[in-house]
């Protein structure tokens, strides 16, 4: 680290400190100031050329004020003066207009924390490659996936991404924490056409906390390839009930919408399904679920890992739903407080607005039989690799999203089809999960093995 | 209200943050330095404010401040792209040449002397909230919380926030253009949660544009979004579950114009039929959907949402044709597009931020009126679906499967509206869906001003409408 850096990270820790002090001196009774800093790269090739090549960093300050039972926040990338000053000004004004909340406020000084040691969440290799090789993966990767098979002949693009980032949080009560996390990831969207002229896209990834981390971009672009050519041809089929498999980015998402219905917020207002069912059977007996913002895998952090949550509180593992039972809410301090409960540590917060609640490592345990057994029970269903749509309403846990996938028959993989949709209700979806697989990998901040879930319709022709 | 003359707007940038006409010259020429077709700046400062009821409590108020700068430079296919959130000369100059680096070879084109372009006056000027004023819109979300309370006993909670923010842009291009804007945006929304026993729904409304406060005292009330949000969340208590599969759907006026923006506005963006990866490329001239259907995207209606004056690259925006009497018209482009295809520019090239790179993005899209009257229309359908208002919805472009989900519909029996029903996702095939169009009501209505659409990341606020439209079928995704 050179001199200059140093001197810019403790000027902006300091910056924090100050804001802290000079909200109190301005007439909050508590202050919490959040500074982020983050630095980006992009490319993308298409077609085997460079199409886009940026790099930028930013800076950025928010700052929440309370004066007793009031709260108002601010925040500003403009880091001078007299932004900063406005910044402190404008919080204490606003705070003055907003209502006293008997549940408002920073959490107990007994809660706050950080996790000790190194959790493998910064590699400062991210940037190591020169631009030259950062751009070669993303034309690797298209090449590959370009390569696979005649049938493609045109691609949307690759990418190739790097970003840092630095997150300060500090507070009148005593807290104060900091931490860097590097990222890295590239992806390609090949486009697959038949004789009819009928076209059909797909995608595939790698990401990392480190390029050591990355996986090959031949294996990538052909991932991607093999994605996109399986859905030539594809059919509706007509409308009727059917068992469907979820394959695990499917999965995943679906799992996710129980984060959602056990988010506080939404449980304090009854916008959630969940709402009073805490100790309740809200899934099938087969059916763990957990959140933790605390793994490390051999030495990387997971990528939903972080030391303290967005007010200061350590990080932790919770389990949400413990074979059916659903076992915990997801909170911040003020939904916590508002429940008659303890925050799980699962604040967020961005510079603007108040802290939402955000998961960690969020993921749902993975079963014994292999997502090949799990197929090869289907006599007729659906395995689906796609849902769209905004069809999901946590208050009453209707569901009904556009999707597409591949039709089983017999217990096999038959032939692809689109243009339909799937629907039911979150409540029985959760309880009728009849097959769990074992394969559970973390490709990003939640993962969900393959699962199967029977009884659902299936609107096509 | 006054509005000052369009230089107005760039002297904020020149005399309060203190860049100079002559040090955005200096950026530019750094930015051709490497040898770039195109280079511009994206001048930019975004001040928001936020406030919230809940619970009949004000809980939450937030402002923000976004200042920056976005330089972008083109050679060829290629863009070069570096943005900085300081505007001192150093730094400016450092993104310019960041972004240079895209081409490699000498200096090659001039920057042009700056002209500004005529541009409309779409929407008031207005200034940042003051304290005083936060304390009036402070009072209309309290008076949408008393009124969706009032609305019915059974209406357990709500949401009511307000949101504005004032947006000032100036865009220096080496083409020569030199425009300015500033740009308000306010937004009014309402969440309901209505319970009765053990059955639970929801509620929601919402509205606003490119308006003043006033618009919310005398157009659309605290009240009208509040009673709005509360039928909804009381009808769906007893909303019984939708049908599964093809039949004919009715869509009200207004908001389920969602329609076309998912099934042929995004298939029209000029950047996916350049490098053809929408299902629309090509189809120019040819019938994409049935002769009753004129579909336009027009960014010049004053006070909406998705209006204005320019785009996020200097050029005024306008009213484009997309689909005539069936016939596929046109695309919607940005200077790379229109340059790379030879094809104007119509004023599409939108951003998130100066931290987004431009692309080609609708404004206002709508479908034009026909000659039917709503009521044959329902008349008309034996058994099928009438769908009112929508949820999000979203496209593949490339193979034009489009989704939107109904949040408010009924089912039509014997050519009458019956119960309503759950909501559910209705899916279709961009290209072929429109075909499907049999009846055109006379009835167009705009929605009330609450799009955002997202695009690679990046989200703009637009407009949607049209008239009661039927299409003969549709697939409807319940679960009966």
């Amino acid at each position: 680290m050179t001199t200059d850096e140093l001197s810019q990270q403790l000027d902006l820790n300091s910056l924090a400190q100050q804001v802290v002090e000079r909200a109190l001196q301005a007439g909050a009774t508590d202050a919490e100031a959040v500074v982020y800093e983050g630095d980006e790269f992009s490319t993308r090739v298409r077609l085997g050329q460079v199409e886009t090549l940026q790099e930028s960093g930013s800076r950025a300050i928010g700052l929440r004020v309370f004066i007793g039972q009031r709260t108002a926040n601010t925040s500003s990338s403009d880091l001078s003066e007299s932004s900063i000053r406005r910044l402190i000004d404008g919080a204490v004004g606003l705070a003055k207009i907003t209502s006293e909340d008997p549940f408002a406020g920073l959490p107990e000084t007994d809660e706050f924390g950080s996790l000790s040691g190194d959790l493998g969440l910064y590699f400062d290799d991210v940037y190591s490659l020169p631009v030259e090789q950062r751009i070669e993966i993303a034309r690797r990767c298209e090449a590959a996936a370009m390569a696979a098979d005649t049938r493609i002949q045109n691609s949307s693009g690759a990418d190739f991404d790097a970003a840092t980032s630095r997150k300060i949080v500090v507070n009148s009560r005593g807290f104060s924490g900091e931490y860097r996390r590097s990222y890295c990831g590239f992806s390609v969207s090949p486009i697959a056409q038949d004789m009819t002229g009928t076209m059909q896209r797909d995608y595939w990834y790698s990401s990392a906390r480190h390029i050591g981390g990355l996986e090959s971009p031949e294996e990538v672009g052909k991932e991607a390839a093999r994605r996109a050519l399986r859905r030539l041809g594809a059919r509706r089929v007509p409308t009727q009930k059917a068992p469907v498999v979820f394959s695990p980015e499917i999965a995943r998402s679906l799992m996710s919408n129980i984060f959602d219905a056990a988010n506080g917020d939404a449980i304090y207002r009854h916008a959630s399904f969940f709402a009073g069912q805490l100790g309740e059977q809200v899934a099938g007996e087969n059916v763990t679920i957990v959140d933790d913002g605390t793994l490390v895998f051999n030495g990387v952090a997971g990528f939903g890992t972080s030391p303290f949550d967005g007010e200061g509180l350590p990080t932790r593992r919770t389990v949400i739903v413990e074979n059916g039972v659903l076992k915990s809410y997801v909170l911040n301090s003020y939904t916590g407080r508002k429940l008659g409960l303890r925050s799980t540590g699962n604040a967020s917060r961005g510079l603007a607005g108040t802290p939402g609640i955000g998961a960690g490592n969020f993921f749902l345990q993975p079963g014994s039989i292999t997502p090949q057994q799990l197929i090869g029970d289907v006599k007729s269903g659906l395995y689906v690799t796609e849902t769209m749509g905004f069809g999901v309403n946590l208050v009453t846990g209707d569901y009904s999203q556009g999707a597409s996938g591949l039709w089983i028959e017999n217990g096999e993989l038959a032939y692809p089809v689109e243009e339909i949709t799937i629907a039911g209700n979150l409540k029985d979806m959760y309880r009728n999960i009849v097959a769990i697989g074992n394969d559970l990998t973390f490709r990003s901040s939640s993962a969900s093995p393959t699962i199967r879930i029977e009884g659902m319709t299936i609107a096509g022709s | 209200m006054t509005i000052p003359p369009a230089a107005d707007h760039k002297r904020y940038f020149i005399d309060t943050l203190g860049v100079s006409e002559r040090l955005m010259e200096r950026c530019l020429g750094e930015a051709l330095s490497a040898g770039g077709d195109y280079a511009d700046l994206y001048f930019e400062s975004v001040t928001s404010t936020s406030i919230g009821v809940d619970e009949s409590l004000v809980k939450s108020a937030s402002q923000g401040i976004s200042v920056g700068c976005g330089i972008r430079v083109l050679s060829g296919e290629r863009t070069g792209f570096a943005y900085t959130d300081d505007l001192s000369p150093e730094r400016l100059l450092r993104a310019a040449r960041t972004a240079a680096l895209i081409a490699s070879g000498p200096a090659k084109q001039q920057v042009q002397g700056f002209t500004s372009p005529t541009t409309p006056e779409l929407y008031p000027l207005a200034g940042a909230s003051t304290d005083a004023e936060i304390a009036g819109k402070l009072e209309l979300i309290l008076r949408a919380d008393r009124a969706a309370r009032a609305y019915d006993s059974r209406i357990t909670q709500v949401r009511a926030g307000y949101n504005d923010e004032l947006r000032r842009i100036l865009v220096a291009a080496s083409d020569g253009t030199f425009a300015s804007d500033t740009q308000p945006l306010a937004r009014f929304n309402v969440f309901v949660i209505a319970k009765d026993g053990t059955n639970t729904a929801r509620g929601s409304s919402g509205g606003g544009g490119r308006i003043t406060i006033d618009y919310f005292e005398t157009v659309k009330t605290p009240e009208h979004f509040a009673q709005e949000a509360a039928r909804t969340a009381i009808l769906q208590l007893g909303a019984i579950a939708a049908p599964a599969g093809e039949m004919p759907v009715v869509l009200g006026p207004g908001w389920p114009g969602v329609l076309l923006h998912e099934a042929v506005g995004h298939g029209l963006e000029a950047d996916f039929n350049r490098k053809k990866t929408s299902a629309f490329a090509g189809l120019i001239g040819q019938q994409v959907a049935s002769s009753k259907v004129t579909v336009v995207d027009n960014g010049i209606i004053p006070n909406r949402r998705g209006s204005l004056n320019v785009d996020d690259e200097g050029t005024p925006t306008r009213e484009n044709v997309l689909i005539e009497n069936g016939i596929l018209k046109g695309y919607l482009s940005d200077k790379l597009s229109a340059r790379l295809m030879g094809i104007p520019s119509t004023g599409s090239g939108r951003r998130e931020s100066y931290q987004h790179i431009t692309m080609p993005r609708m404004t206002n899209t709508y479908m034009l009126n026909g000659e039917d009257m709503p009521e044959d229309i329902i008349k008309s359908v034996k058994r099928g679906l009438y769908a009112v208002n929508f949820g999000g919805g979203q496209v593949d472009i490339t193979n034009g499967k489009f989704v939107f989900s109904a949040s408010e519909a009924y089912l039509i029996e014997d050519g009458k509206v019956t119960a309503p029903v759950k909501g559910a996702t209705l899916i279709g095939n961009g290209p072929e869906a429109l075909k499907y169009v049999s009846m055109v009501g006379n009835d167009l209505a705009l929605d009330e001003g609450i799009g955002t659409c997202g695009k690679s990341g990046q989200s703009v606020p637009v407009g949607v409408g049209m008239p009661t439209v039927k299409l003969d079928k549709m697939t409807v995704g319940g679960t009966n």
